[in-house]
C-alpha cells in the first residue's frame, strides 16, 4: 500500500499554508521593529507619519495572518474528520478523526464552562482571560487524551507490540500485513518497529497519572511543614529551613541517581521515604478537620474516624504495598519516582507556603484571631491558608509543568520506569541516538512535552492576571 | 558584614558537611558495596569472598569512622590479613610499600580517592571534566545572560505593548521547554538529514577543538531554557523601576525616553537579575549533565552520569562535592552581592 501523506487531498492548501507561516515570520519582525520605532517617535514627540503607518499595518497584518492560519488548522482537522478514506485524510486528518473523543470533550467542557461561568468562582474567572484559556485547551487536550488513550480509545496500536518491517518507518507508512490491525503507522516506528502514534497517547496517561498528585503531595507536605514553621518561628522555623535548604541544594540529577539506583531501592530507603512524606497528607487532613470542628466533638468525631480510616487504608497501601483489602496496589517502581519527584518538589513548596504565611500573619484579621481565642491551628489553615491560595494555585499549576519535566529527565535517563514504558522521556532518550537520521520517534513525544508544560504556563500566567484582578 | 560572612560560611560548611554525608551513606549502602565487590574482584563472588573483600579495604567500617577517613581527620584504614601478613592501607597509592603509606588521606589532604570506573586519580578527572564543562559553562553564560537581560529591558520598558506580550511569550515558551527536548528539537533542525545539515550533533569533538559547528548547539540549548526565567525576573524588575517616582519625575523634567530607561531605570532594574542568575547555576548544572549526555561532550556532567551509573563511589563523592559547592558558592556571592548593589538592605 502507499505510504499516507500528510494532509491527503487537501495538499491543495499546502502552498498556501507554507506561504502563510513565512508571512506570519516576517509580519512579526516588522510588527516589533515598527511598534518599537513608532513608540519611539510618539516620545521624542516626532510624529513620523510612515513609521506610524508601517506599525499600524504590520499589526493588522500579523492578525490577518495569524487568524489565517488558524482557520487552515481548522479546516485540516475538520475536513480531515470529515474525508471518506484515509488516503483523503491524509496523516494530519486521521489523526484529527483518531483524536475525535478529546475533541468532544474539549467542547463540551468549554461551552458547560463559558456557559456557566459566572456561577463557577475562580475558575470560571479563567474563561475572562484570552491565555489562560489557550493554557486550559492545551492541558485539558492532554487530559483527555491521557484519559481515552487508557481507555484504548484513540491508540491504533499496541505501544509495546513491535511490527517486523516497520523499524524507523517515516510517519504514514502502511503495514506490511494487515489483518484486523489498524493499516498504519500514523506517526512512523521508533527504533523498536513500535508505533510512535500509540506511545505517545500512552505517555500522555503516564505523565497525567503522575504529575498532578506528586504536586498535591509536595503541596500537603509543603504546607504542612511550613505554615509552622512561618507561624511559630523561632527553632523550628531555624531547622526546617536548614533542611529545606538542604535538599534544594542538592543537584537533582544526582538526588535522583542516589535515590532510584536499583542499590538503593533494595535497602528500601524509597519505601521508608514513602512512608514518612505520605503520612503528611493524613497529618494535614486530622488538623484541618480538628481544628474546624473543635467546638462540636460529635462532628469532629465522626469526621476524624472517617478520615482516619480511608487515609490509613490507602496509605497501608501505597506506602507499604501491604492493604488489608488487597485492593489498592502500587508499583514500587512507580512508588520510587513517585517519592523522589515529591521528595524534590516539597522544599521548594515549603519556602513558598512560608513565605506567603510570614506576610500573611501580620495581617490585621490574623491579630483579630488571635485576640478571640482561636488556636493557632485554626488561624494558620482557616484563616492564613484561604488568604494564600491565589499564589498557591499559580504555583501549582506552574509546578505540575516542572514535575511533568522532572519525569522526563528521569525517563531521559532511564531511571526508574521500566525500559518499554512509554513515557515521553523514556521514548526521547530511545530516539535520541538515531536523531541525525530518524528524527520523528524522538520529536513526537518532545513536542508533546513541550506542549503540555507551555500550556500549564500559559494557564497560570492566566490564573495569576485574574487573580491580581480581585 | 565580616561577621555576616562568616556566618554564611559558617553555615556553609555545615551544609555542605551534611550534603556529603548524605551523599556518603547513600553510596555506601550494603548492596551498593556488594555491587562494587563483585566489579572489582569477579561477578561470581561468593557472599564469604564479598565480605572479605569488603573488610580487607575496610569497607565494613563504621559509617562515621569511613566518613572521616574520606575527609581526613581520622586515621586511613590498614588491614593485615592474619594469615599471610599481607597488609592493605586505604592510604598507599599504588605501587606503594602499604607499610610506608601516610596516617591521614583524605579531602583534608588533598587525596580524593582513585575511580574505579576511569582507572585514574579521581582529583585529576574531576580537574580535566570540571575544566571542559567551564569552556561551556562561559559560552552559555556568554549567551545567555545579555540576550536574557535585553529581552527583560525591552519587554519591561513598556508594560503591556506589543512588544512586551511577544517577547513574554517567548519566555514562557522556553521556560516551558526543557534542555532535552529543545536539544532533539535543535538536532532535528538544524543537524539531521531530514533538517538542515549545518551544525553537528555530537560535540565530543568540542573537547579539544571548539568550533561554532559542533559547539553551538549545545550552547543553544543550555541557554534557551535559562533565558526565559531571567528575561522575565529582569521583566518583573524593569516594569516596577518605570513605574517609581523617580522615573515619572525624570520623564516630566523631558528626559528622553531612551535616557530614562538606559540612565535611571537600567541600572535599578538590574539588581534582581543578578541574583536570580547566580541562583539559576544549581538549574545550569542540571542543564549541563543533560546536555553533556545529549550531545555526547565529556565534561563534568558526562562524569557524574558514568560515576551515577556505575556507583564509583570515591568519584561520585567528588563530583557531589563540588556540585554542593558551586551551589553554595553561587548562593552566597548572590547575598553579599544583593547587599552590596542596594544599599537599602540592611544586615541583621
Amino acid at each position: 500500500m502507499e505510504p499516507l501523506t500528510w494532509t491527503g487531498s487537501l495538499s491543495v492548501l499546502d502552498p498556501v499554508f507554507l506561504l502563510a507561516w513565512v508571512a506570519l515570520g516576517i509580519a512579526v519582525v516588522v510588527q516589533i521593529v515598527a511598534t518599537f520605532l513608532a513608540a519611539e517617535d510618539i516620545v521624542e514627540h516626532e510624529v513620523s507619519a510612515f513609521t506610524r503607518k508601517m506599525a499600524e499595518y504590520s499589526v493588522l497584518g500579523v492578525k490577518i495572518v495569524a487568524g489565517l492560519i488558524l482557520l487552515l488548522i481548522l479546516v485540516y482537522a475538520i475536513a480531515g474528520i470529515l474525508m471518506p478514506t484515509m488516503e483523503d485524510k491524509g496523516i494530519v486528518g486521521t489523526v484529527s478523526t483518531r483524536l475525535l473523543p478529546v475533541w468532544i470533550a474539549l467542547l463540551a467542557t468549554f461551552a458547560a464552562s463559558i456557559a456557566f461561568k459566572r456561577r463557577l468562582g475562580f475558575y470560571g474567572k479563567l474563561f475572562d482571560s484570552m491565555v489562560g484559556m489557550i493554557g486550559f485547551a492545551i492541558v485539558m487536550f492532554w487530559v483527555f487524551t491521557a484519559i481515552f488513550g487508557a481507555m484504548d480509545l484513540i491508540v491504533t496500536h499496541d505501544p509495546l507490540a513491535q511490527v517486523s518491517g516497520m523499524k524507523n518507518k517515516v510517519p504514514g507508512t502502511a503495514l506490511p500485513n494487515v489483518e484486523g490491525a489498524f493499516p498504519y503507522y500514523l506517526l512512523g516506528g521508533d527504533n523498536l518497529a513500535r508505533d510512535v502514534f500509540s506511545r505517545v497517547v500512552k505517555g500522555a496517561w503516564e505523565v497525567v497519572k503522575v504529575a498532578p498528585f506528586a504536586t498535591l503531595f509536595a503541596f500537603m507536605v509543603g504546607i504542612t511543614l511550613g505554615l509552622p514553621a512561618a507561624y511559630f518561628g523561632g527553632r523550628l522555623d531555624t531547622i526546617l529551613s536548614f533542611v529545606s535548604n538542604l535538599i534544594l541544594a542538592f543537584p537533582v540529577i544526582l538526588l535522583f541517581y542516589l535515590l532510584v539506583t536499583p542499590e538503593i531501592v533494595q535497602t528500601g530507603i524509597p519505601v521508608y521515604m514513602a512512608a514518612v512524606l505520605f503520612i503528611f497528607p493524613i497529618i494535614f487532613m486530622v488538623i484541618l478537620i480538628n481544628s474546624r470542628f473543635h467546638v462540636q466533638p460529635v462532628k469532629r468525631s465522626v469526621y476524624l474516624v472517617i478520615t482516619l480510616v480511608l487515609g490509613l487504608w490507602i496509605y497501608s497501601g501505597v506506602a507499604w504495598n501491604a492493604d488489608p483489602l488487597g485492593l489498592i496496589e502500587f508499583p514500587p517502581n512507580l512508588l520510587v519516582v513517585f517519592v523522589s519527584v515529591v521528595f524534590v518538589n516539597s522544599p521548594t513548596v515549603f519556602r513558598i507556603v512560608r513565605g506567603i504565611a510570614l506576610d500573611i500573619k501580620t495581617r490585621d484579621y490574623v491579630a483579630a484571631g488571635q485576640t478571640r481565642g482561636e488556636g493557632p491551628w485554626y488561624i494558620m489553615l482557616w484563616e492564613i491558608l484561604p488568604n494564600a491560595r491565589g499564589p498557591l494555585i499559580v504555583d501549582f499549576c506552574l509546578r505540575i509543568g516542572y514535575t511533568t519535566i522532572l519525569l522526563g529527565t528521569l525517563g531521559f535517563f532511564g531511571l526508574g520506569l521500566s525500559p518499554e514504558s512509554p513515557d515521553w522521556g523514556s521514548t526521547i532518550n530511545d530516539g535520541r541516538k538515531l536523531l541525525s537520521i530518524f528524527p520523528h520517534p524522538a520529536l513526537a513525544p518532545a513536542f508533546s512535552l513541550m506542549s503540555l508544560v507551555l500550556g500549564l504556563n500559559l494557564l497560570a500566567d492566566g490564573l495569576r492576571e485574574e487573580s491580581l484582578r480581585d | 558584614m565580616g561577621v555576616f560572612i562568616l556566618r554564611r560560611v559558617a553555615v556553609m560548611i555545615l551544609t555542605a558537611l551534611c550534603l556529603t554525608f548524605v551523599v556518603f551513606f547513600l553510596t555506601n549502602l550494603y548492596p551498593a558495596l556488594e555491587k562494587l565487590a563483585k566489579t572489582q574482584g569477579n561477578q561470581r563472588m561468593s557472599d564469604e569472598a564479598v565480605v572479605s573483600y569488603l573488610e580487607r579495604h575496610g569497607h565494613l567500617q563504621p559509617l562515621l569512622v569511613k566518613y572521616g577517613q574520606w575527609l581526613g581527620v581520622a586515621p586511613g584504614h590498614v588491614h593485615e590479613n592474619p594469615e599471610t601478613g599481607a597488609i592493605t592501607a586505604r592510604c598507599a597509592t599504588r605501587g606503594m610499600d602499604p607499610s610506608e603509606a601516610p596516617r591521614f588521606c583524605g579531602l583534608l589532604q588533598g587525596d580524593w580517592g582513585f575511580s574505579t570506573v576511569f582507572k585514574d586519580d579521581v582529583s585529576n578527572i574531576i580537574a580535566v571534566r570540571l575544566g571542559l564543562t567551564g569552556k561551556l559553562m562561559f559560552w552559555v553564560l556568554v549567551v545567555m545572560v545579555p540576550s536574557a537581560l535585553v529581552i527583560g529591558v525591552l519587554a519591561g520598558m513598556r508594560e503591556g505593548s506589543r512588544m512586551d506580550r511577544s517577547l513574554s511569550t517567548f519566555s514562557i515558551a522556553s521556560t516551558a521547554t526543557p534542555e532535552y527536548v529543545s536539544g532533539v528539537i535543535l538536532i532535528t533542525l538544524l543537524a539531521s538529514s531530514a533538517g538542515w545539515k549545518i551544525f553537528k550533533g555530537t560535540a565530543t569533538s568540542a573537547a579539544d577543538n571548539a568550533t561554532l559547528e559542533n559547539f553551538l548547539l549545545p550552547v543553544l540549548t543550555i541557554s534557551l531554557y535559562g533565558v526565559g526565567y531571567i528575561a522575565r525576573m529582569t521583566r518583573a524588575s524593569m516594569t516596577e523601576v518605570m513605574t517609581a517616582q523617580y522615573i515619572r519625575t525624570a520623564r516630566l523634567k523631558g528626559v528622553s525616553f531612551r535616557n530614562v530607561v538606559l540612565k535611571h531605570a537600567l541600572r535599578n532594574a538590574l539588581i534582581a537579575p543578578f541574583t536570580v542568575i547566580m541562583l539559576q547555576f544549581p538549574w545550569l548544572l542540571n542543564g549541563v549533565v543533560i546536555v553533556e549526555t545529549l550531545f555526547n561532550y565529556k565534561g563534568f556532567g558526562w562524569v557524574l552520569v558514568q560515576a551515577a551509573g556505575n556507583n564509583d563511589i570515591s568519584l561520585l563523592l567528588a563530583c557531589s562535592v563540588v556540585a554542593v559547592v558551586v551551589v553554595l558558592v553561587t548562593q552566597l556571592i548572590s547575598d553579599i552581592g544583593y547587599v552590596f548593589l542596594n544599599p537599602r538592605i540592611q544586615i541583621s
